[in-house]
């Protein structure tokens, strides 16, 4: 047992909103320097899996408590934070982890990708490309990508740890003989680094690409698996493939009806009981941001909604 | 570069024990390329055992095990790094376990089963991989269309010729086999060595193969062992032993009827 | 007409007042109170301080009223409660031989020095719904027995471990070595294969419908046990720390703990003579089942330790301790009620792509039939 502890360091209190009672971003700091030790580690080994001590949090886990602990080792108060889930920032998973940093921050939030010094998401990568000094921390449910190849983990170690991958061209190929095509949509395996195999975390495979040599930092946490991953800026990251079947990105013949966009992930939307179906971008501050550029789509007449959201704004 | 003043593979006094009681005592000999050697002895003679400690999966008690890797000379195959001799284990040298189940993946279909090894190389080309795979299944007599069916729905005979291709599609320099064709139907297991006969000759297969079957080793073996008791009593060319046994158990061996 | 879906936080404050008002429920029924719960729902709160890693009866009964009595999101509110706490210093290990007990039985023995002392247990009620219950007239019991709360009925009992140690019977618990330290698997991620300290405390906070049906199936002859309860003890312990200033133990409170010690089959090797071999458990409160629950995963666990053939679920240690955590569970499954739509719009153009090709494939090859080729 450690002797000694060190103490709190506290923030100016008055001159943020916050809860009374809790640290900065609400994990003491010796935890911070233990996750923040974990993400050198990880920086350090592109795609490798770091444990780590996970601690419970006031979320649930599998709630995104990986992604929260690693965004409260990092933020400080000159930080601006965006926190988006299934590409959008208000759906309530990303209100309610939005709300708890501000809780427990007071940090400044916001839903422009290009401003934000630290991006928190869900299965997905905004659309809007990302610059050198941005940190994206990517919510992960299971980090190991062969898990569903190989239960056990004590296996798996040691596939990475020997670079024994066959199993995951075993399914690879089983599923060009089955289905003429790799059968995964999202979650879809990629080699960092050109050593470790590595789950992105249930993004679509659409979005794949971004990762690729990305000039921004991309961090991974799980926190009921306890694992913490990285890719460092500028790190190749391929998505798994035969050279007969290589990897591609199948665009759909569908533009966004808000702001037209072909060249974005859509949302399919069923407007109504005859099965009437809308497209639009999936990422809303992308949408927004072509919106009011001018960019329209084929539904004619703005949302009621977002009208008065842009009015709010102005 | 081709190495022929060494041997492939040599066990120094290989000895493994469980507990008090002894599995195999003071075992050497030298395996050169392209020989087939047979080790003959009825059940708990200690060559199961043996073939264990000689391809990797066990660490015998003491004794060494040498395998001819690269062009650095003979390499104490325990004292090679896991990554290593894992490396090895999947690509150099191939293993033939008596219940096909055991050496193959049952949840994979045949095809994957076969190409396998190949993947664990490095060939990303799938064409490529499903031509070779074909032509394996075609050597090995297993209709084509079934390449893409699960293990479960061969026969035992089909397994096993399934689990040779599975293994011998990488050309591995060595390999091991145990009992494989134990648990056969006759005539299956004369097809069967038949296959393996051809193959052996073919691809010029250096083997290590443990049978108590004497038939089996009349028939590909160059050279005996025979165990007893954990202990080699008689060694030689195949056909010196079998024709002019010198131990009394050889001559027993050879002499009786011993069921399978 | 479309609208762009907005207002998640409205929804999310909403939702939370809605949950205010149903957890209070009826305004002309008191309002439960947190001593109420800590008085009369204590086996409830027990259960919580045990999987909560945390002995406060009084938080324990908060978070079941906080949670309308869901114990595993009271569980949860303690977990989470804890991460927050300062770690003050370790305690020494408490001794529970040294116990105030309330009650203490063997299954054993039909007797033994201390005696069997039922105390205060459900084992042989009558499971018939009492209908006087319902009333609250009484205030409490208009009589109870003499106080015996107070004097304890014997303390420094041996425990049946201790007897049956006295004829070399039983596998004696040798501690470690020294200078190794307990882990602690709130700090540090658990790693498989795992010692027995993290194993016990994966198992001490793990859920227990899950232990006691890992417990059940060893009985049922997945993994053979053939466990006797040597012991089972409830009481309160006294907790000790060394302040570094002092260099000696000085108690700074008492806990209530009950302890269950399983006997099992025998062993032997070629080493050593046969012997009853144990398992474990130890609970915060009064949660017997918990308790010996635990003992039986814990032996059920060291099969590997003992040279026994493994091969049945409750002795798959990567299998229980990975899925033992009921936080960890629920929070996982409870997950899916998250937004997906994003991943489950790549699945639908996946399969819809596939659908494609397969009707094409079709039309190809019934065109090729029609033209006879």
């Amino acid at each position: 047992m450690k002797k000694g502890f060190k103490t709190e360091i506290k923030i100016d209190e008055a001159s943020s909103p916050r809860l009374n009672g809790y640290n900065f971003a609400y994990l003491d700091e010796g935890t911070k320097r233990m996750i923040r030790r974990a993400l050198l580690k990880a920086i350090a080994i592109p795609g490798y899996q770091v444990s780590f001590g996970s601690r419970e949090m006031p979320l649930p886990y599998g709630w995104g408590t990986g992604g929260i602990q690693v965004t409260a080792s990092l933020i400080g108060p000159d930080d601006t934070l965006k926190v988006i889930d299934q590409g959008s920032d208000d759906t309530t998973n990303a209100v309610s982890i939005r709300r708890f940093f501000t809780l427990t921050t007071g940090v400044k939030t916001t839903e422009k990708t290009s401003v934000a010094t630290l991006i928190q998401t869900r299965h997905r990568i905004p659309e809007t490309p990302l610059r050198p000094g941005q940190i994206i921390v990517y919510q992960v449910p299971i980090p190991e990508p062969l898990r569903f190849l190989e239960p056990r983990e004590t296996e798996t170690r040691r596939m990475h740890a020997l670079s024994e991958y066959g199993i995951m061209s075993i399914k690879l190929y089983e599923d060009i003989s089955i289905h003429g095509r790799i059968a995964t949509a999202y979650n879809y395996p990629v080699l960092v680094n050109e050593r470790y195999v590595m789950s992105p975390s249930p993004i679509p495979k659409f979005d794949n690409p971004k990762m690729d040599r990305n000039p921004a930092l991309q961090l991974f946490g799980a926190g009921r698996e306890k694992r913490i991953y990285a890719v460092p800026p500028y790190t190749r990251v391929k998505s798994l493939d035969f050279e007969d079947y290589p990897f591609r990105v199948e665009r759909g013949e569908q533009s966004c009806a808000l702001c037209g966009s072909r060249e974005s992930f859509l949302d399919e939307i069923i407007t109504d009981d005859r099965g009437t179906r809308l497209f639009a971008c999936s990422d809303t501050d992308y949408c927004q941001r072509r919106h009011t550029e001018g960019q329209r789509g084929s539904f004619s007449g703005m949302p009621l909604l977002a009208a008065k959201r842009l009015q709010r704004e102005a | 570069m081709v190495w022929e003043d060494r041997p492939l593979l040599r066990a120094l006094k290989v000895t493994k024990y469980f507990g008090k009681r002894v599995g195999c005592c003071d075992v050497s000999f030298d395996l050169w390329p392209g020989e087939v050697l047979g080790i003959v002895g009825e059940s708990g003679s200690g060559k199961t055992t043996l073939l264990q400690c000689l391809s990797g999966h066990w660490v015998p008690s003491s004794g060494r095990v040498y395998y001819g890797e690269g062009t650095n000379g003979l390499a104490d195959i325990y004292e090679l790094p896991e990554p290593r001799r894992r490396y090895l284990m999947r690509t150099e040298w191939g293993f033939v376990h008596q219940n096909p189940r055991e050496g193959l993946r049952l949840r994979v279909s045949a095809g994957a089963n076969v190409g396998e090894r190949l993947m664990a190389l490095g060939f990303r080309h799938y064409g490529g991989i499903r031509a070779d795979v074909l032509n394996w299944f075609h050597r090995v007599e297993i209709d084509r269309d079934r390449v893409d069916d699960f293990p479960t729905t061969f026969s035992g005979g089909m397994l096993q010729r399934l689990q040779i291709a599975r293994n011998l599609i990488t050309k591995p320099r060595l390999t091991f086999m145990d009992e494989p064709t134990g648990g056969l139907d006759v005539s299956v297991q004369a097809r069967l060595l038949d296959l393996l006969k051809g193959l052996v000759s073919e691809l010029s297969l250096s083997v290590v193969i443990v049978t108590h079957d004497l038939a089996v080793v009349r028939l590909i073996a160059h050279r005996l062992l025979v165990m007893q008791q954990g202990k080699v009593v008689e060694s030689g060319l195949t056909d010196q032993v079998l024709d002019d046994p010198q131990h009394p158990y050889t001559q027993l061996l050879v002499s009786s009827v011993i069921q399978a | 007409m479309y609208v762009a879906v907005k207002g998640g936080e409205k929804a999310i404050l909403n939702a939370h007042q809605l949950l205010g008002e149903k957890r209070r429920g009826d305004l002309s029924v008191p309002e439960l109170t947190v001593k109420q719960i800590e008085n009369q729902l204590s086996l409830a709160v027990g259960r919580v301080m045990t999987e909560g890693s945390l002995y406060d009866p009084e938080l324990g009964a908060l978070a079941i009223k906080q949670s309308s009595g869901d114990l595993v999101e009271a569980i949860f509110l303690l977990r989470a409660y804890r991460t927050t706490l300062t770690r003050l210093g370790v305690s020494l290990p408490i001794d529970t031989s040294r116990m105030t007990l309330r009650r203490r039985i063997s299954a054993t023995f039909k007797d033994l020095p201390g005696g069997q002392i039922l105390g205060p247990t459900y084992d042989y009620t009558h499971r018939l719904l009492d209908f006087s219950l319902i009333s609250e007239s009484g205030k409490g019991q208009s009589h109870r027995r003499e106080d015996t709360s107070s004097v304890p009925i014997m303390e420094d009992v041996p425990r049946v471990a201790t007897l049956l140690n006295q004829e070399g019977l039983i596998e004696t618990e040798e501690p470690d070595e020294e200078d190794r330290q307990v882990g602690d698997l709130t700090r540090q991620p658990v790693q498989i294969p795992a010692s027995r300290d993290i194993r016990l405390q994966n198992l001490a906070r793990g859920d227990e419908g899950f232990l006691l049906s890992l417990a059940y199936s060893t009985q049922r002859g997945f993994g053979k046990n053939h466990p006797f309860a040597g012991e089972i003890r409830l009481g309160e312990v006294a907790v000790e720390i060394v302040p570094e200033e002092l260099g000696f133990a000085i108690e700074i409170g008492e806990i209530e703990v009950t302890e269950c010690q399983m006997v099992n089959q025998f062993k032997g090797s070629s080493n050593q003579p046969p012997q009853f071999t144990r398992g474990y458990g130890l609970t915060f409160g009064h949660c017997e089942r918990k308790a010996m629950a635990m003992a039986l995963v814990d032996r059920s666990l060291r099969g590997r330790e003992l040279e026994e053939m493994v091969d049945a679920p409750a002795q798959d240690e990567e299998f229980v301790l990975s899925h033992s955590d009921n936080i960890e569970a629920s929070g996982f499954v409870e997950h899916l009620k998250l937004p997906h739509y994003v991943d489950f719009q790549a699945e639908l153009a996946l399969v819809r792509a596939l659908w494609d090709q397969a009707t094409k494939r079709g039309n190809e090859e019934e065109q090729e039939s029609e033209e006879g080729i």
